[in-house]
């Protein structure tokens, strides 16, 4: 009975939701704006799961690990200061020690930690990036003519501007097309799987 | 800058450049500053998500605007903390089981309609003599070997494999101009690092 | 182990090297890298540009910081664009970081105008859960935002007086860096059909190109390149275009590193035969 429950409302809501779509009326939207809110105030009260998992396990990684601790107790201290920093909605606000905090410590780290990908993608272009055979000479020289187009090459430019256009509209979209008529079978197949109970993956073990 | 801009900025060119001690190697440095991102991110997203989702979703609704109805699935929404416990952890699924359902109902036909229906419509375009239609024609080959080259039902032999390969090579180009453009993308996160960098240290030593 | 081999396995700590002094050689030595305007940014411009004063627009700030090098310039110039033709910007983000850095821009960018909050735009703030916001953005924007980010209710904002949902608006612009693109176009356009088009980082940038064809979007700003030609046709100075000569120096060292590496594997190979 308890894995059946969830399957039946399932079943139940992701039939009404489907024909909702199909109906224009006044039911049909209420059903379909309350549905989702509701859906949203669910998921908002489901987050606080994802702070209370990190704060546990910082916990014990400063406890249990030694050598971890002063790592752990930076993370927690972070997670703290900006907890009392923000306490009223008014920290929120551009000039706010929280707003600082956010700007000069949270920007600079996330955007420079991302940064280090240029390192990594040339030194990938160095080693891996080889014309072995007629696939990688075709996806090597495709990724040549687009990076030339920021490079002023004088009159050769508008002729490397024009092919990328070129490349980018028709083979380029033909390929992402087909990729994502594919995407758009399987992600059917996954939804009618899921409301008809064959997927049950998303109810974990008992 | 003035001085406290001065020493905020000190202070995130500090903690840029333990980031890019990396580099180098892993170090006690660019750990402080991982875990340091890692607690502050947290934090800010707490308390936004107080200020900005649960107040204005929960609180407000049900104690400022009389709504009542909200009652209902902030109890669904506080049956999903029950997964941490053994012995009540089933009612966690009949909240999830709710979100899924909806979230499937409503995107079946929302992407049958975007991804199938629309690529489909604008992939049969009329054709005619000239650029525009010579590049339909190209368009229309190319979409269909794609699809040629994703269907493992048949051996990918004779005209059947020549589609595929033509599909393969398309596909190719496909990956090749992602790739540049992603080249692009990547070293503008470094570009834009390097520009806060210098104009730090010429405010620093400049003025 | 020969010349080849050796060059082939270099210490990657090298090749980081030479990378970075190629990207600092422009703060030192600086010349100008002309940018050529595509079609699917001009799109994005006219679009705003023939908007009458007073119009609204939705502008979505849908990045974290780890795209701010792409997305944040293409963010500055628009909201520039909109303020100096006096159109009414309702601005929101469904990305958690983004909160900060789009009521950064606003302030900026709002300041240089002396425009008004609740007034000349409307800034609903961050919510969770981006295909829900939007499926519910489009039945009316107070039930998932029943107060702005500053805590005021919207029915007592004069210019959400008049707007409900995406229909009260002349169209949609979203600046993302992850699939609240995809939410956009699917839950969006799919249910509503608005004009909405796309900034999206470069790593993005070529999966969109199917739906620009297919007219779910009608306009793709494209990275750091899209920022830079869409600073240039709005004439603000940011740091799009700033970037375009550090990017140059950077793309010919990275083709160079192809084209070493690839010399030295056919070498490599011919020597072995």
């Amino acid at each position: 009975m308890r894995r059946q429950i969830p399957l039946y409302i399932v079943l139940v809501s992701g039939i009404v939701f489907v024909i909702q779509f199909f109906i224009p009326s006044h039911e049909s939207e209420f059903i379909f704006e309350y549905g989702q809110d509701w859906v949203m105030v669910i998921g908002i009260l489901a987050l606080p799961l994802g702070i209370w998992s990190y704060l546990r396990k910082t916990c014990l990684t400063a406890v249990k690990k030694p050598k971890e601790r002063f790592f752990a107790g930076v993370s927690l201290f972070g997670f703290a200061i900006m907890m009392l920093t923000g306490l009223r909605r008014e920290s929120l606000m551009a000039g706010s020690l929280y707003m600082d905090l956010f700007n000069y410590i949270l920007v600079p780290i996330q955007a420079t930690i991302f940064s280090l990908l240029a390192f990594y993608i040339a030194s990938a272009a160095y080693r891996a990036f080889r014309a072995r055979s007629v696939i990688a000479t075709l996806l090597l020289g495709t990724a040549f003519i687009v990076m030339l187009r920021l490079i002023p090459l004088g009159p050769i430019s508008d002729a490397n501007q024009a092919l990328v256009a070129w490349i980018l509209s028709v083979p380029n979209m033909a390929a992402k097309r087909g990729l994502l008529i594919g995407i758009g079978l399987g992600a059917i197949a996954t939804c009618i799987k899921i409301i008809l109970g064959i997927e049950r993956t998303y109810m974990g073990r008992d | 800058m003035t001085t406290v801009e001065l020493l905020w900025n000190g202070l995130a060119a500090f903690l840029t450049l333990c980031i890019f001690s990396f580099l180098y190697k892993d170090n006690p440095f660019y750990k402080f500053a991982e875990q340091l991102v890692a607690g502050v991110a947290l934090g800010y997203w707490t308390m936004l998500l107080y200020h900005t989702t649960f107040t204005d979703k929960v609180l407000f609704p049900i104690f400022q605007q009389g709504k009542l109805h909200y009652i209902l699935p902030t109890i669904m929404g506080i049956m999903m903390w029950t997964r941490f416990s053994k012995k009540l952890a089933y009612l966690s699924r009949i909240a999830i089981a709710f979100y899924i359902g909806v979230g499937t109902g409503v995107g079946l036909p929302l992407y049958m309609y975007n991804y199938v229906f629309r690529q489909l419509q604008a992939t049969v375009v009329p054709l005619n003599v000239s650029w525009l239609g010579f590049n339909s024609l190209l368009m229309v080959v190319f979409i269909i070997c794609t699809l040629i080259y994703f269907f493992f039902s048949k051996e990918h032999t004779g005209a059947f494999g020549g589609f595929s390969r033509v599909g393969i090579y398309t596909l190719m180009v496909g990956f090749g101009a992602s790739f540049g453009l992603t080249v692009m993308g990547r070293v503008a996160l470094l570009v834009q690092r390097i520009i806060f960098l210098r104009e730090y240290f010429i405010a620093l030593f400049g003025s | 182990m020969n010349f080849y081999e050796k060059m082939l396995n270099i210490d990657r700590r090298w090749i980081y090297l030479v990378l970075a002094i190629a990207v600092i050689l422009p703060a030192v030595v600086s010349f100008y890298v002309p940018v050529n305007v595509t079609p699917e940014v001009r799109r994005v411009y006219d679009f705003i540009e023939d908007l009458e004063p007073g119009d609204k627009i939705y502008v979505g700030i849908d990045y974290d910081p780890a795209s701010l090098a792409e997305l944040h310039p293409m963010a500055y110039a628009i909201l520039d664009q909109c303020f100096r033709k006096n159109l009414r910007p309702v601005v929101a983000t469904l990305s958690q970081f983004g909160a900060g850095m789009a009521e950064q821009a606003l302030a900026d960018v709002a300041s240089k105008y002396n425009k008004a909050s609740g007034i000349d735009y409307c800034y609903l703030g961050y919510k969770p859960y981006p295909a829900i916001t939007i499926m519910l953005m489009g039945v009316d924007f107070r039930v998932p935002f029943p107060q702005d980010y500053y805590g005021t209710p919207l029915d007592s904002l004069p210019l959400m007086r008049y707007v409900h949902n995406f229909s009260d608006l002349s169209g949609v612009i979203d600046l993302t860096s992850g699939n609240t693109a995809d939410f956009w176009i699917i839950y969006g356009y799919g249910r509503y059909f608005m004009p909405l088009a796309l900034g999206v980082t470069g790593v993005m940038a070529a999966d969109y190109y199917p739906y620009l064809q297919s007219g779910q979007i009608f306009g793709l700003i494209s990275g750091i390149k899209g920022a830079a030609e869409y600073e240039a046709l709005t004439g603000y100075k940011g740091e799009g275009l700033k970037s375009i000569p550090y990017q140059t120096a950077s793309h010919v060292i990275i083709l160079a590193f192809i084209i070493i590496s690839n010399i030295g594997y056919f070498a490599s190979r011919r020597r072995e035969k």
